[in-house]
C-alpha cells in the first residue's frame, strides 16, 4: 500500500525527468539534434501558455483572447533583469529573477486589465483581452531603450530543454492542485454558471480576478523562457496571431482538460515541423488536419478526459474522512 | 491531495530543477558542411506567410545559380555534387531558429544563404553564430544584424546607406520639403526612416510631416494621407514594406498628392506597381540592382532569369539572393579548406568579386561595399533606371 501511494506521488515528475534523460541520450548518440530539442523547447513553452489559457478560457469559463500580451509582457520583463540590469552576471539566479520578474509584470498587467473589466461578461471580455494585446504591442514600439519597434537584441540564452521541462511541470502540477482545490471549485461553478455561483455566495469577480492574474503570471514566465530561447523579441512577435495560435492549441487538444492542453499545444507544435517534407503543401495540409479534427472530435482530442495523474479522486480531497475519524496511517509522514 | 505526498512532490521538483537546471542541453561546434563529395546549401526564405511574394523571387534567384551549376561544382580540381535545400520561415522569428537548427545540425549545411528580413536574422544569427555556421542575409538591412557575430554575412546595402541614397536623390532632384510616413510597428520601417531624416536633414531639406501607422494588418492610410496632403511637400517619402506601398500609393494619389513619391528598396516589386495601378507613375526607389544594368554580369543574368521564368523580371530580392549565393560558391572556391570555418574566412576576404551590381568586396564589419541605384515607375508599372549612388 505504501509502496503503491508512494509510487502515484512520484511518476508523474518521473516521467518528465525520464523524457528529459531520454532526450539527452538520445542527443550524445546522434540520434537527435538541435532542431528536434528546440522544437521540443517551444513545445514546452507553448504548454504552459496553452495550461494558463485553459485556466481561463476552460475552468473559469471567461474569454480571454489576448493571451500573447501577457507573454510579451513576461518576456519584456525577463530580458530586461537579465540582458539590462544584470548583464554581466551569468548566474542562475539571475534567470530564476527574470523569470519571476517577467511574471510579477505580467500579473500586474493581469490585475490592471481585470479590474475593470473582469465584471464584464462573455463577447465583452474577449474585445477587451484582444485590445489589451494590441496596447501592449502598441506601447513597447513606443519604447527606445528596450529596442522599439526593432526589439531587444542580444538576450542570453539561459533557457535550455531542462528548465523548460521543469516549469513546465511545475505549471501543470501547480494548475492541476488549484483546480482542485475550493480556489478551482469556484472557478469551475463560474464557468458551470456564473449566476448560481454568485447565488451560492462565491464572490465572482473575486475569483475571476484570481484566475487571470494566476494565468497572466505564468504566461509571463513562459514569455520569459521564450526570450531566453529565441534571444530577439520583438513586439509585432506578440500579436493576435500569437494569441489565437494558443486559442487553437486550447481547443483542438480540449478546453477544460489539462492533458488536453498538453496534447493540443505538443502536437500542433510539431505538426508544421513535421509536415516539412510537403513543401509548399505544408500549411495548407496543417489546416486540413485541424478542420478534419474539429469536425470529428469538436470537443477537442482529449475534451472531457483527463490522464489519471492529472485528476484527483474525490476522497483524496480530504485530509480527514469528514465522518468517523480514522487512525492516522504511518505513510502520512514524508 | 495529502500534505505529505505534496511535500514528497515538491521535494523531488526541487531536486530535479536542481539536476536539469545544472544539466544545460548545449550543442557544441560540429563539423558540418561536405558529407563525402556533396555540398550542401542552405536557403532560407519566406514561402508562405505575408512575405510569400519576397521568397518566391528568392528562391528563383537561387534557382537560376543551381541551373547555372548544374548540380555540380569544381573546387580545386575536384568535383563535388551541390544540393541546395530551401525550408520556409514564414516570414517568423520563431519559425527561422526552427529552420535554422534543421539546417545546421540535420542537414549538416557548410553555409546559408537568408533569411531575408532583418527580423528573422537577428533570431536566427545566434543560433548560427553558436554553431558556427556562416550565413549570408539576402535583405537583412538592419545594422544590428551582422553585429551578432563574426559568421553572420550580408549581401545587401545597410539601411544608413539606404535612407541616405533616397535623402541624396531626392536632395539633388531639388525637392526642398519631405513627408514622410512608415509603419512604426517594423524594424526596416523605422531603422530607414531615422536614417533618411537624419541625412535629408542634414543636406539642408526640411520634413514637413511625419505620420506613423502599426502594422502590416493596416489597410487604410487615409488618415495620414490627409496629413501629409496639408502639409503640401514637395516630395512624399514612403519606406514600408512592399505588402503596404501598392496601397499607400493609390490612396496618396486619391488624397491628392500629386508630388514625386520615393520609397525603399522594398518597392522592387512588379505586385506594387500592379496594386497602385496607374497611380504608380513618378514613384522612384532606391535598390540594389537594375534590371536594365548593362554590365555583362547583369545581363546574363537577367536573361537567364527571365528565360527561366517565364520573362518574369528579376528584382532585387531575386538579384540579392543570386548575390549570396555566389559569394557563398565563390567562398567555396577559395576557401583553404571545406569546412564551415574555411568558408567563413573566405566570405571575409571577398575582393572584387563580380557580381550583377557590380564589383564587390566584403568590409571589415563583414557588410558589402557596393553602390545602389534610384529606379523610377512609368504608367504601366515598369520600372526604369534614374541614377547611380555610390558609397565615399
Amino acid at each position: 500500500m505504501k509502496g503503491k501511494k508512494w509510487i502515484k506521488a512520484v511518476y508523474p515528475a518521473a516521467i518528465v525527468a525520464l523524457i528529459y534523460l531520454l532526450v539527452t541520450v538520445l542527443r550524445q548518440l546522434g540520434i537527435m539534434n538541435g532542431y528536434y530539442n528546440q522544437v521540443l523547447m517551444f513545445a514546452g513553452i507553448n504548454i504552459m501558455m496553452t495550461a494558463s489559457l485553459n485556466l481561463v478560457n476552460g475552468f473559469t469559463g471567461q474569454f480571454c483572447i489576448g493571451h500573447a500580451g501577457f507573454m510579451s509582457l513576461g518576456a519584456y520583463g525577463a530580458a530586461i533583469v537579465t540582458g539590462m540590469l544584470f548583464k554581466h552576471t551569468d548566474s542562475i539566479f539571475v534567470f530564476l529573477l527574470g523569470l519571476f520578474a517577467g511574471g510579477l509584470a505580467a500579473m500586474a498587467a493581469g490585475m490592471l486589465i481585470g479590474l475593470p473589466s473582469l465584471k464584464l461578461k462573455g463577447d465583452y471580455l474577449a474585445i477587451v483581452t484582444l485590445a489589451f494585446g494590441e496596447i501592449v504591442r502598441a506601447l513597447l514600439r513606443l519604447v527606445k531603450p528596450i529596442g522599439g519597434a526593432r526589439g531587444m537584441i542580444g538576450i542570453p540564452g539561459y533557457a535550455n530543454l531542462g528548465w523548460i521541462l521543469f516549469f513546465m511541470a511545475l505549471t501543470l502540477f501547480l494548475l492541476r492542485n488549484l483546480i482542485h482545490s475550493p480556489f478551482g471549485r469556484a472557478f469551475i461553478a463560474i464557468r458551470d454558471n456564473e449566476v448560481a455561483a454568485d447565488a451560492m455566495g462565491i464572490n465572482t469577480t473575486k475569483y475571476k480576478m484570481t484566475s487571470f492574474c494566476i494565468a497572466a503570471f505564468i504566461a509571463g514566465v513562459a514569455g520569459g523562457l521564450y526570450a531566453h530561447v529565441i534571444s530577439f523579441i520583438q513586439p509585432d512577435n506578440f500579436s493576435f496571431t500569437k494569441s489565437a495560435d494558443f486559442l487553437v492549441y486550447l481547443y483542438a487538444g480540449g478546453s477544460g482538460s489539462l492533458t488536453g492542453s498538453v496534447v493540443g499545444a505538443t502536437l500542433l507544435t510539431i505538426l508544421p515541423e513535421f509536415l516539412r517534407f510537403l513543401a509548399d503543401w505544408r500549411l495548407a495540409v496543417y489546416a486540413v488536419i485541424l478542420v478534419l479534427v474539429m469536425l470529428y472530435r469538436s470537443e477537442g482530442l482529449c475534451g472531457g478526459l483527463e490522464l489519471p495523474f492529472m485528476r484527483i479522486r474525490r476522497k483524496e480531497l480530504y485530509e480527514e474522512p469528514l465522518f468517523g475519524k480514522k487512525e492516522k496511517g504511518k505513510e502520512g509522514q514524508a | 491531495m495529502k500534505k505529505s505526498s505534496i511535500k514528497r512532490f515538491l521535494g523531488l521538483f526541487l531536486a530535479l530543477a536542481v539536476v536539469l537546471g545544472m544539466t544545460a542541453c548545449g550543442g557544441g561546434k560540429e563539423a558540418g558542411g561536405v558529407d563525402g563529395d556533396t555540398i550542401k546549401i542552405g536557403v532560407v526564405c519566406p514561402i508562405s506567410g505575408n512575405s510569400a511574394i519576397a521568397g518566391k523571387y528568392i528562391t528563383h534567384g537561387v534557382e537560376v545559380v543551381e541551373e547555372e551549376l548544374g548540380g555540380k561544382i569544381k573546387i580545386k580540381d575536384k568535383e563535388y555534387k551541390i544540393e541546395f535545400i530551401y525550408m520556409d520561415n514564414e516570414a517568423s522569428e520563431e519559425k527561422t531558429t526552427n529552420v535554422f537548427q534543421k539546417l545546421i545540425e540535420e542537414e549538416k549545411v557548410i553555409a546559408i544563404v537568408g533569411p531575408d528580413m532583418s527580423k528573422c536574422a537577428l533570431a536566427g544569427g545566434p543560433i548560427a553564430q553558436k554553431a558556427g555556421c556562416p550565413i549570408v542575409a539576402t535583405f537583412a538591412t538592419n545594422t544590428a544584424v551582422t553585429e551578432v557575430g563574426d559568421y553572420i554575412f550580408r549581401a545587401c546595402f545597410i539601411d544608413p546607406f539606404q535612407g541616405k541614397m533616397a535623402a541624396q536623390y531626392i536632395w539633388e532632384s531639388g525637392y526642398k520639403t519631405t513627408a514622410v510616413m512608415f509603419n512604426n510597428a517594423d524594424a526596416y520601417a523605422t531603422g530607414l526612416t531615422d536614417a533618411f531624416v537624419e541625412a535629408y536633414e542634414g543636406f539642408g531639406g526640411t520634413v514637413v510631416a511625419k505620420e506613423e501607422y502599426s502594422g502590416s494588418d493596416v489597410k487604410d492610410y487615409n488618415v495620414q494621407l490627409t496629413k501629409l496632403a496639408s502639409s503640401n511637400p514637395e516630395c512624399v517619402f514612403f519606406p514600408n514594406l512592399l505588402g503596404e506601398l501598392g496601397l499607400q500609393i493609390q490612396q496618396a494619389r486619391a488624397a491628392g498628392l500629386n508630388c514625386p513619391i520615393v520609397c525603399g528598396d522594398s518597392a522592387d516589386t512588379p505586385e506594387v506597381g500592379e496594386v497602385a495601378g496607374a497611380a504608380v507613375e513618378n514613384v522612384a526607389y532606391v535598390s540594389a540592382f537594375s534590371a536594365e544594368a548593362t554590365t555583362d554580369a547583369a545581363k546574363s543574368f537577367v536573361e537567364k532569369y527571365t528565360a527561366m521564368f517565364d520573362g518574369e523580371t528579376p528584382n532585387s530580392n531575386a538579384e540579392l539572393a543570386y548575390e549570396a549565393t555566389q559569394m557563398v560558391l565563390y567562398a567555396l572556391q577559395n576557401a583553404d579548406e571545406l569546412t564551415r570555418e574555411g568558408v567563413r574566412d573566405a566570405l571575409k576576404n571577398i575582393e572584387g568579386l563580380e557580381l550583377p551590381s557590380g564589383k564587390m568586396s566584403m568590409a571589415e564589419d563583414r557588410n558589402p561595399i557596393k553602390g545602389g541605384v534610384v529606379m523610377q515607375y512609368d504608367a504601366d508599372g515598369v520600372s526604369h533606371y534614374v541614377s547611380s549612388i555610390n558609397p565615399d
